[in-house]
């Protein structure tokens, strides 16, 4: 039943192979340099290794990922795995890198196929283009932002939420331990994972470790299982064992982590990723612009660089208190904690751990430090599970799918590539709003009118943004306009889905109360 | 219609598919002194942009009709001016006279590809989607794949957007499928005026001439021609006569242009063939040299009569009988005997046989999905010129995937779904034992497909040996034109046997 829709992922995803020619992000640099680094030196070098400014910065799973295509990659081209060749590109580089993406995707569309089969069909439609497990596997396959990310952009995020959405899938089949396992795995190929830790933490420790609750749902603090504890334990440490053990011998763990950690970058990316910061920034921008009006600031104490552009690194506030990571740091925390005590105190089953999950990653966007843009995925993904399943979060989920793949568009910024975005885009658009409003077509409307109109509200911004401004004279003045604009007006969309996802998260009644009404 | 959201997204698969091509190199990129087809076009853009219309098909200091002389209808011509006026908006350079000769930039690439595109979205894209709509007895979810498939097919996106051939497909395409949509809707004036268009657009729309003028004249015969047949005839010939004069005008003021434009739209002293093309002569040439023994006229009668006699039963069969079916399966005999043996044939004229095999799509899902892949093989040598392997090769599996999970091809092999069911009754009325046919035919496609991929295999891996440097390209063609026989018996087999079948029916129920 899933071949049709899988079959047809592959179209795109190998249709990206015509787009080979066009496009070398710097993300190809990054990983390329990562395979020269794992395939031509020891292990003691691979995190001290600085001859290209793209260092190795992922966990040492993704490493020892890196040494095995490395592997294969000499048989394409021997040159790309040479440390001093920075920049180097070939086609033959090119074709291996783009091949090993599609490769790897192998476990992602084998994880989407599990996922499917975790979603109850009681809608059962007769066309099978109207079942929510078609639409899910398409919804997922077909992900705008996972295609250009993955494939135009290029990076190996379909493999790695392949594994989320793997232990995703083994956690809503009771196999807790093995859904533990690959994201124990999972957290040691890329930290930013971590993100959603505590909502696996939680889960695991409410649901699996204590084996029964009191019949009005709250915890029965003696049904605790300490051999569950112990073994979850176990898994997560022999993982973590396998991947940083190494590096302890070789006592180099305060240089990996010093590594995997970077906290010398600014606030926000050089594109503002459409989180609270974003508005944050913009807000104190028009301030300074305000006061400078009204003469409340003196134009000398202004430091130059914010008023010249939004495209620097270290963005300086001017009005409003400057950010530090430790605020972003307690901010993400008071953000993420009411999930987590909902997913404590009113265990709804593997659903609540999935709102909590895309919760705690939505949370961590909004509010983290040097978030970017990509990492919208985190939330995206996961949250599709959810759509296919209540009118309610299918809403949430189409605004917050729309905007955050909007949001994605300064990514590819070359001509070629501009009509392919939009067209994908369209198509993902168009397809997950019209599916989910068929399958949905008996309760009430899935977007009030002014939801309506800021989606609407996309295309002018597209139109003014690419089109319009190019041709205007402000593009000498203030090239970062667009740029400002498109995260403005997406984080508002983000933080709006963020706040109804939390509002519903927190009035929905627990699983047995439901089940009494 | 309930799923049009699906439409559109149909329609978008294929907009995406097509821009993902034409980021792909181009035919003579990079290849001076001649360039290619691209560099054509453009040319065609500086000297329509650059000359009076008098001079653009004459030779001189300024037009020089041996670098990429305008050798197509007045409606390209036409066309080329169009896009010259925005290219010189955008930037002068790109046509101006002389100077720009060769000129390749990214900027320009993307523009040449932009004019396809739009051109496409305008023309070819809504005649499929409207002729899908149009399509009767089938479920939407029928019609939305077959339109899938048909915008999925790879040979014209290879041409159109990978190849960039020195004339749009689609428009001409485009044309004569608004055509065919209005004859079988019974607008029949705007059919014909649709059709008028894209002949004089691209002369090849020649092969789909006779069915639309046997149909028609079929019509006419039909509705007696004393009464509002003759009506309907009048009618027809004054709206072609019209739209001719319309499209020539600016030719018809002196006999001399007029005899000049088509002078260079029937180049009779190019050959009996060039390069290698998968039709009757070339393949023929590797036995014998026909283009040395024999004299040119007596090849340009050998090669007229062949075509007229193949394509004559099929033609009489649609005036006596006139149908919408039959119309379609006519279009595909006819242009297919006019590829094979024909008179200076182009290999990329294959597209002219694939859109009324596509038409067909639906009711002989096998066939079709079949001769569209031996289509698109045949196109491999020309294809693998341009570097366009990859493409190639990832589109005809996204549309072979397609047609297989939108049609269950392989479910339809029966003989009743070959349509093929009365001619083997009649067969069997003298050969009781003639029973293996659709077994026959599924053996014949597992033999073709496996016969193109090694093909395809051994062109891009070997070497071909020093003594044939053209082996491959001369395989591939031969093999295609095995294929292209078959089919044409086949056409003209269901042709035939057609009403036939249609009285059973009537007799059963």
């Amino acid at each position: 039943m899933d071949v049709g829709p899988r079959l047809k992922a592959w179209k795109p995803r190998s249709n990206h192979q015509m787009v080979v020619c066009i496009h070398h992000s710097t993300d190809f640099e990054v990983h390329r340099n990562w395979l020269a680094i794992t395939h031509s030196l020891p292990i003691s070098q691979w995190y001290y290794e600085a001859t290209s400014e793209w260092t190795l910065d992922y966990p040492p799973f993704f490493a020892w990922f890196e040494y095995i295509l490395s592997h294969v990659a000499k048989y394409f081209d021997q040159e790309m795995l040479n440390v001093r060749n920075l920049n180097y590109s070939s086609s033959r580089t090119l074709l291996f890198q783009r091949f090993s993406v599609i490769f790897m995707d192998v476990l992602f569309v084998y994880a989407v196929h599990e996922c499917c089969k975790c979603i109850d069909g009681k809608k059962v439609g007769k066309e099978l283009t109207e079942k929510p497990k078609f639409i899910l596997s398409v919804l997922l396959l077909w992900n705008f932002g996972l295609l250009i990310v993955d494939h135009i952009h290029f990076q190996y995020n379909g493999f790695l939420f392949g594994l989320m959405l793997l232990s995703i899938a083994r956690l809503f089949q009771k196999r807790h331990m093995e859904g533990a396992f690959f994201f124990a795995v999972l957290l040691h190929f890329k930290h930013i994972y971590l993100y959603v830790a505590p909502a696996y933490g939680v889960y695991l420790l409410r649901s699996y470790c204590f084996t029964a609750n009191k019949p009005d749902g709250s915890i029965r603090w003696n049904s605790f299982s300490f051999v569950r504890v112990i073994s979850l334990g176990l898994v997560v440490f022999l993982v973590s064992a396998l991947s940083l053990g190494p590096f302890l011998a070789l006592n180099q763990l305060p240089q990996v982590f010093s590594r995997l950690f970077p906290f010398k970058r600014g606030l926000c990316h050089a594109y503002w990723a459409p989180n609270f910061w974003a508005l944050y920034n913009a807000l104190d921008k028009v301030l300074s612009v305000i006061g400078l009006k009204l003469k409340f600031l003196d134009p000398n104490n202004i430091p130059k660089a914010s008023m010249t552009s939004g495209l620097v690194q270290q963005f300086q506030h001017t009005v409003l208190p400057s950010v530090t990571p430790l605020t972003t740091l307690i901010c993400t925390l008071i953000a993420i904690l009411p999930s987590i005590f909902c997913l404590w105190f009113k265990p709804q089953g593997p659903r609540g751990f999935l709102r909590c999950l895309t919760l705690c990653a939505l949370s961590s966007f909004m509010f983290g430090w040097h978030v970017h843009e990509k990492a919208i995925l985190l939330a995206i993904l996961p949250m599709s599970l959810l759509s296919v399943q209540k009118a309610g979060d299918a809403s949430i989920f189409l605004i917050l799918t729309t905007t955050g793949h909007y949001s994605l568009f300064p990514l590819l910024f070359t001509a070629p590539e501009l009509p392919i975005k939009i067209l994908l885009m369209l198509l993902f658009t168009i397809y997950s709003i019209s599916s989910l409003k068929t399958l949905f077509r008996k309760e009430k409307p899935l977007f009030n009118w002014m939801e309506t109109f800021y989606l609407l509200g996309l295309g002018p911004l597209e139109v003014c943004c690419e089109f319009v401004f190019p041709f205007t004279s402000w593009k000498v003045k203030y090239p970062f306009l667009p740029l400002l604009l498109t995260s403005v007006y997406c984080a508002v969309g983000i933080t709006y889905a963020w706040f109804k996802l939390y509002v519903s998260v927190l009035i929905d009644p627990p699983v047995g109360k439901t089940k009494k009404q | 219609m309930e799923k049009w959201y699906l439409m559109t997204i149909v329609v978008l698969i294929g907009l995406t598919v097509r821009w993902t091509v034409s980021l792909n190199s181009y035919s003579g990129a990079g290849k001076p002194p001649m360039f290619g087809d691209y560099e054509a076009q453009r040319h065609w853009q500086e000297i329509t942009f650059n000359l009076p219309v008098k001079q653009w098909y004459f030779n001189s200091s300024d037009n020089n009709l041996q670098y990429w002389g305008l050798d197509y209808p007045p409606l390209t011509a036409y066309h080329s001016l169009l896009c010259a006026y925005v290219a010189k908006f955008i930037n002068p350079d790109w046509i101006a006279l002389h100077t720009s000769r060769g000129y390749e930039s990214q900027a320009h690439k993307l523009f040449m590809r932009t004019t396809v595109l739009i051109a496409d979205l305008l023309i070819y894209i809504p005649a499929v989607v409207l002729y899908c709509c149009s399509l009767k007895d089938i479920s939407t979810k029928k019609k939305i794949a077959n339109a899938l498939c048909i915008l999925l097919y790879p040979g014209l996106i290879l041409i159109d957007y990978g190849h960039f051939q020195n004339i749009y497909n689609s428009v001409s395409l485009g044309f004569a499928l608004w055509g065919v949509l209005g004859v079988s809707c019974d607008w029949d004036l705007l059919g014909s005026l649709a059709f008028c268009l894209a002949i004089n657009y691209k002369q090849m729309e020649l092969y789909h001439s006779l069915p639309f003028f046997c149909f028609l004249l079929g019509k006419c015969f039909k509705k007696g021609l004393k009464g509002k047949g003759f009506v309907l005839l009048v009618k027809l010939a004054c709206t072609v006569v019209a739209s001719f004069v319309l499209c020539w005008l600016p030719f018809f003021t002196e006999r001399e242009q007029t005899l000049q434009v088509l002078r260079r739209l029937f180049p009779v002293d190019r050959g009996l063939f060039e390069d290698k093309v998968a039709n009757i002569w070339c393949s023929f040439n590797v036995f014998l040299k026909i283009r040395d023994i024999l004299p040119r006229h007596i090849q340009l009668i050998m090669s007229f009569c062949f075509t007229f006699l193949s394509l004559l039963p099929a033609c009489i069969k649609l005036t006596l009988q006139p149908s919408s079916k039959g119309f379609r399966l006519t279009l595909v005999s006819c242009a297919l005997s006019f590829f094979l043996f024909s008179f200076q044939v182009h290999e990329k004229s294959i597209l002219l046989v694939s859109l009324p095999v596509c038409l067909v799509l639906s009711e002989i899902p096998f066939m079709s999905t079949w001769f569209l892949l031996v289509s698109t093989f045949s196109l491999l040598p020309l294809l693998l010129k341009d570097e366009l392997l990859m493409p190639s090769v990832v589109t005809t599996m996204a549309f072979f995937i397609a047609c297989v999970t939108s049609f269950s091809i392989f479910e339809k092999t029966s003989e009743e779904e070959l349509q093929l069911k009365s001619f083997s009754i009649s067969v069997r009325k003298y050969l009781p034992c003639f029973t293996f046919l659709s077994r026959m035919i599924q053996y014949l496609f597992l033999i073709s497909v496996i016969t193109m991929v090694l093909l395809t295999l051994m062109t891009v891996t070997l070497d071909p040996p020093q003594k044939l440097p053209d082996l491959f390209s001369v395989l591939v063609c031969f093999v295609s034109c095995l294929n292209f026989l078959f089919f044409l018996v086949y056409f003209n087999i269901i042709i035939m046997w057609d009403s036939k079948s249609g009285r059973n029916q009537k007799k059963i129920s």
